[in-house]
């Protein structure tokens, strides 16, 4: 069991993250959604020290994260991130092994832990152990970042947006994955995104950011059906049949007179697309723009308008 | 055609390393070739020393004033692209500039005194040459390492020592190799100064031609520096290729 206990990161005095409590049962997925700069990555490198926090604590099985050194903390908490981050130096083999091999397994334990988990993965052992980065795929590659953060059973797995960088098809598949892995693992996970549909998908628990502040914490189902505040309906207003809904619909069927601020979109932008650019840049219109002429804005308003009708 | 390519430049280099080796050892063999740039009956062949010994010592020269050199140069570029050494940027910067802006012979000009005629003047004017460029490869390879992967080396858990060693080093040591190159290139050709302050070196063959108006024994020591140059040059581009197609650092 993970508990965060109102933990806050002040940058120059402005909050990052602000006063965050939530407890994390073993063997479960909670999903950290919220938009760009809500504080998502600080809480989680919160957990694993990489960013130290100004007030708070988080205690891992009862124990204050700051009862063991940083380095010791690292090695029992898995660590994936956007991009991956493996040695380009090291083949896909060493990688994996790199947090054994720093608390000293054997190599025979080693060796054997890289195959279980390669096949887990679905990479060939064989064709695949002593191939270096430069070597794989997109897909395989976050794979083998997933593996490393496994290799050593840790308490913990944090992922940053570890499927940012995948394209959809992908993406769809490597969540399926992590699911299938950490049923069969039973491992604790911890996931941020910044996409509502991948927090629902994969989240057995789903906290929803903003501004530093963890505005809902729970089931996916409580917070479509009970959002707790305007922000999280504007969050799940979209996710799943209304939005592959809106998807249907480009902006041009929607436009009304009047100016917006911002970044134009093209007329045949979707609405779904147009509902993540108003969310992501928090704006509440957006200019509409045909040939480079103006067309007029889209509103949020229309957006969910034509999302609640069905 | 691919492995037509690799054959010639294998042939090349095995007859440069053959021509360098006979010119060093066997110098006698070469008399016809620098007959006619000798004066008339005076001496063809460079015989106040021998030139192998006087190649040894250049050659040992460049290689103890590069090898202190790329240790201080890339301690210092360590440190400076820590957190805690940064300040120190600009002004381990300047220094190392000031090095290379010195005239090698005012270097030795001024190291005389201090040190002496022969050997630790020369030293000193290689050592000091050699810095920059390793420096500033080594500063350029040390801030330019994939971020994904130096974050992943701390969320890992890897201590500050670990991803030094494991991750920093290794990641930048193409690039350093590149400044390494540059440096003992520059130092070979350099260190022919060195003779006019008694250090034993190829130069003294060709300042030796430079005084008896022997332009044959100027080719021979410019020859045997040049060939050095080049194959050494040639060696360690060779090691740079073999390290990164190892690392396969090109995809990203
Ligand atoms: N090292 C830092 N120094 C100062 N401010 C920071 C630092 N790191 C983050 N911040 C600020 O803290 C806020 C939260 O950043 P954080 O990276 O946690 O957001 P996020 O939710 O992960 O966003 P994204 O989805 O874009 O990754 C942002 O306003 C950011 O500018
Ligand atoms: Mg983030």
């Amino acid at each position: 069991m993970i508990e965060i206990d109102k933990i806050s990161k002040l940058y120059d005095g402005v909050a990052a993250v602000d006063e965050v409590s939530m407890t994390v049962d073993t063997a479960t997925i909670t999903v950290i959604v919220g938009t760009s700069g809500s504080g998502k990555t600080t809480l989680l490198r919160m957990i694993n020290r990489l960013v130290e926090p100004t007030s708070g604590e988080v205690r891992i099985n009862g124990k204050s994260t700051h009862s063991v050194s940083k380095t010791d903390l690292r090695r029992r908490i898995g660590y994936a991130i956007q991009g991956h981050g493996l040695f380009p130096h090291y083949t896909v083999a060493r990688n994996i092994a790199i947090v054994p091999t720093l608390l000293g397994w054997s190599s025979e334990k080693i060796a054997d832990r890289v195959d279980e988990l390669l096949s887990l993965f679905a990479l060939e052992p064989d064709q695949y152990r002593d191939r270096f980065p430069a070597e794989l795929s997109g897909g395989q590659l976050q794979r083998v970042g997933v593996a490393r953060a496994l290799a050593s059973r840790p308490d913990l797995l944090l992922m940053d947006e570890p499927f940012g960088a995948l394209d959809p098809i992908i993406r769809a598949q490597a969540q399926i994955d992590l699911r299938r892995i950490q049923q069969a693992l039973g491992s604790t996970i911890m996931l941020v995104t910044h996409d509502m549909e991948e927090a629902m998908q994969l989240g057995d628990r789903v906290a929803v950011m903003d501004q530093g502040r963890l505005v809902q914490y729970g089931t996916p189902a409580e917070i479509i059906q009970k959002p707790a505040t305007e922000f999280v309906v504007n969050m799940v207003g979209g996710v799943d049949r209304s939005l592959r809904l809106l998807s249907l619909f480009p902006v041009s069927d929607f436009v009304e007179e009047g100016s917006a601020e911002g970044e134009s979109v093209e007329a045949n932008t979707s609405l779904r697309d147009a509902l993540s650019i108003c969310l992501w840049t928090g704006r509440d219109a957006l200019p509409v723009v045909q040939d480079g002429s103006l067309l007029g804005r889209v509103t949020l308003d229309a957006i969910r308008k034509r999302a609640a009708i069905s | 055609m691919k492995k037509n390519v690799i054959k010639w430049s294998t042939i090349v280099r095995v007859l440069l390393v053959v021509l360098l080796i006979s010119l060093v050892v066997m110098p006698t063999w070469f008399s016809w070739a620098f007959k006619p740039f000798a004066p008339e009956n005076g001496p063809i062949i460079y015989e106040r020393a021998s030139l192998l010994s006087l190649s040894l010592s250049h050659l040992g020269l460049v290689a103890l004033a590069s090898i202190a050199a790329t240790l201080v140069a890339v301690s210092l570029a360590i440190l400076v692209t820590r957190p805690s050494g940064s300040a120190f940027l600009p002004l381990s910067r300047t220094i190392t500039n000031m090095g290379q802006t010195f005239p090698p012979v005012a270097v030795l000009a001024l190291a005389v005194p201090a040190l002496g005629f022969g050997t630790g003047p020369t030293l000193v004017a290689l050592f000091l040459y050699g810095l920059l460029p390793i420096f500033e490869n080594a500063i350029t390879g040390f801030s330019t390492l994939p971020p994904a992967t130096m974050e992943a080396a701390r969320g890992l858990g890897l201590s500050r020592w670990q991803r030094l060693i494991r991750v920093e080093i290794p990641l930048a040591l193409p690039v350093i190799l590149t400044g390494v190159r540059l440096s003992v290139v520059i130092a070979l050709g350099t260190a022919t100064i060195g003779s006019t302050v008694a250090a034993k070196t190829l130069g003294e063959v060709i300042i030796a031609g430079l005084l008896t108006n022997n332009t044959a024994y100027v080719l021979q020591g410019g020859l045997i520096v040049g060939l050095f140059a080049v194959l050494i040059y040639d060696a360690l581009v060779q090691l740079e290729a073999l390290l990164l197609a190892k690392y396969s650092i090109s995809n990203d």
